[in-house]
């Protein structure tokens, strides 16, 4: 089976994040940064498809040359080869990031093509199904369960209260969800051999932004508010402020 | 921009949901301020009786998809459907409530319109009638205002941030046929697979009563579904519990799992790590139990109770019953 695996480079979900001085981007510079978690679930079922049906698993990534950590980290956690799309630019639009991975994902014969449901620092939630209509493929998003056999997928898609069951031929691509896998821990052993593995680098040209932005602003931050008490006893207190000063009961 | 505003109107089953009411107020709202119409696109499996109800919500015309073959969301036949709507009523703006099927839908839309989406949307402005759209990133550790240079301008509105508000007078819509001839796919939408009784996702719900690591285990989330239930209120839980296996994802509130702003937010056992908070910050009122008074969840909640959640719940649990004329 060949496999496909779309991942990117992200700020860990634990840091701080700062605004840059021209307060219309964030500034990364001491940032730490990780594969961004829905990629790692999806990279884990990649890994996890090869080990079933044999294959192979290619990483893509669109990012600047500091992706190699984690591209490296890709390597280890599984991922035979990788292709690194060279560009460093800041991306605030994905609908660039989806013409920049179709146009090297034409090149590229794949049965599963899988990706994150959406990177956790610009929480976009586009690029997926993106990269699946330019190529017209079918894409299931936001799965949590991927089956396969005689060349049909089944997938399950979390959606509002359930999943909805759908099943396609591939070559397809999917999207997943934190329930679709537990990824694994590289050892240093796999992180030691990651160094072997081919990497492809290309530079890319990325499509000018759809979007401008105006500014990046911090949330108003929220006034700490009051303890009502302590134990059980605070409970009536507690009722009647819900009720006569929030009046949200 | 002289085009009107086309706003998804999400159904489930035969019924609207929530946020798309939202829609079609946000909609109405814009619609207004630039002086254009509004128009409803509505996909769904029965839906066709109830198209008229967005006219109170300030559609001026319904255009409906009704088959039983779109009962539930499919890409391809949801996509060509709303591609068709766009392409023939040239709208500025497509509003779109950002639920599984709208943040699967909008993406899809905006490659075969030449466009871009804002994602997630909390608050739509006009600079000089051109829409600025603020949308949390870094899970809304910072805000974005942002343009679309392209049009239409495609925009998810986060459901439970826009006020659904009918209009008066109600607007007596005009309702149309959309075209109905679907496309080949190569998508079978097999069926709806439930999780169980719960009746409301958390980013619908208006009221949550979350769990974190200070419940201990699996089995003490029971004394937070009564409490939920007596309230109407759904229950959800942090990364730490959820990691632990002791609740499903699809309750996780924070920056891996659910955005969710309901009117009431109460935190038990909840540390208040940032990646959670993210997650829960923009409920109207927080409440938090937790034993530590040092606990960071103390210094964002709105209202807080120092003690241990297997007393204070409880206890909670009966004045509320007491509240609700329930006992």
């Amino acid at each position: 089976m060949r496999i496909v695996v779309c991942v990117r480079r992200v700020p860990d979900t634990a840091a701080r994040i700062k605004i840059a001085p021209d307060g219309k981007s964030v500034d990364t510079f001491d940032v730490e940064f990780v594969i961004n978690p829905y990629e790692e679930y999806a990279l884990e079922e990649g890994v996890q498809l090869r080990e079933k049906y044999g294959g192979e698993v290619t990483i893509v990534t669109l990012g600047p040359e500091k992706s190699t950590p984690m591209i490296l980290k890709a390597l280890a956690l599984g991922a035979d080869k990788a292709i690194h799309l060279k560009s460093d630019n800041f991306l605030n639009d994905p609908s660039a990031t989806a013409h920049a991975l179709a146009d090297e994902l034409r090149s590229i014969e794949f049965d599963v093509l899988l990706f994150g449901k959406k990177g956790v620092d610009d929480d976009n939630h586009q690029v997926g199904q993106m990269v699946a209509e330019l190529l017209g493929i079918p894409c299931v998003t936001q799965i949590v369960k991927l089956e396969i056999s005689n060349g049909m997928a089944t997938a399950y898609r979390e959606v509002e209260g359930g999943a909805i069951v759908v099943e396609t031929s591939l070559p397809a691509a999917f999207t997943g969800e934190k329930d679709l896998t537990v990824p694994r821990y590289a050892s240093l052993r796999e992180l030691v051999a990651a160094r072997k593995k081919p990497i492809v680098v290309k530079n890319v040209q990325q499509q000018p932004s759809l979007l401008e932005v105006v500014s990046v602003q911090y949330p108003p931050p929220r006034t700490p508010g009051k303890i009502v008490g302590k134990g059980a006893e605070a409970v009536p207190l507690l009722v009647k402020l819900l009720h006569e000063e929030a009046k949200v009961i | 921009m002289a085009g009107p505003i086309l706003v998804f109107a999400e159904s489930t089953g035969s019924e609207f949901r929530k946020a798309a009411f939202e829609a079609v107020t946000e909609g109405r709202r814009l619609a207004d301020l630039l002086r254009v119409e509004e128009y409803a696109l509505v996909i769904g499996s029965g839906v066709k009786g109830h198209a008229p109800e967005l006219g109170k919500y300030g559609a001026d015309k319904v255009i409906v998809a009704d088959d039983p073959s779109l009962a539930l969301f499919h890409p391809d036949y949801y996509r060509k459907i709303a591609l068709d709507a766009a392409k023939k009523t040239n709208p500025g703006i497509i509003l779109i409530p950002a639920t599984s099927t709208g943040k699967d839908l909008a993406p899809r839309l905006a490659i075969h319109l030449n466009t871009a989406v804002a994602s997630e949307c909390t608050q739509l402005e006009l600079d000089n009638g051109e829409m600025v759209a603020t949308r949390p990133a870094y899970a809304g550790k910072v805000l974005i205002k942002l343009k679309i240079k392209t049009s239409p301008k495609i925009v998810t509105l986060r459901p439970n941030v826009f006020t659904a508000k009918e209009v008066s007078p109600a607007r007596n819509p005009t309702i149309d046929q959309a075209l109905t001839e679907l496309p080949n796919s190569r998508m079978v939408v097999k069926e709806f697979v439930t999780h169980g009784a719960k009746k409301l996702d958390l980013t619908e719900a208006g009221i949550i009563v979350s769990g974190g690591r200070g419940m201990g285990g699996p089995e003490n989330y029971r004394i937070l579904g009564e409490l939920a239930e007596v309230m109407g209120g759904v229950v959800g839980a942090s990364r730490a519990s959820v990691d632990a296996g002791w609740r499903p994802h699809s309750d996780q509130v924070g920056q891996t799992g659910r955005t969710v702003s309901p009117t009431l937010y109460i935190a038990c056992g909840i540390s208040g790590a940032i990646q959670h908070r993210v997650g829960m910050i923009n409920s109207k009122v927080i409440v938090a139990i937790n034993k530590d008074p040092e606990a960071p969840i103390f210094g964002f909640a709105d209202y807080g109770i120092v003690g241990d959640v297997f007393e204070v719940v409880p206890a909670l649990t009966r004045e509320m019953k007491k509240f609700y004329g329930k006992s």
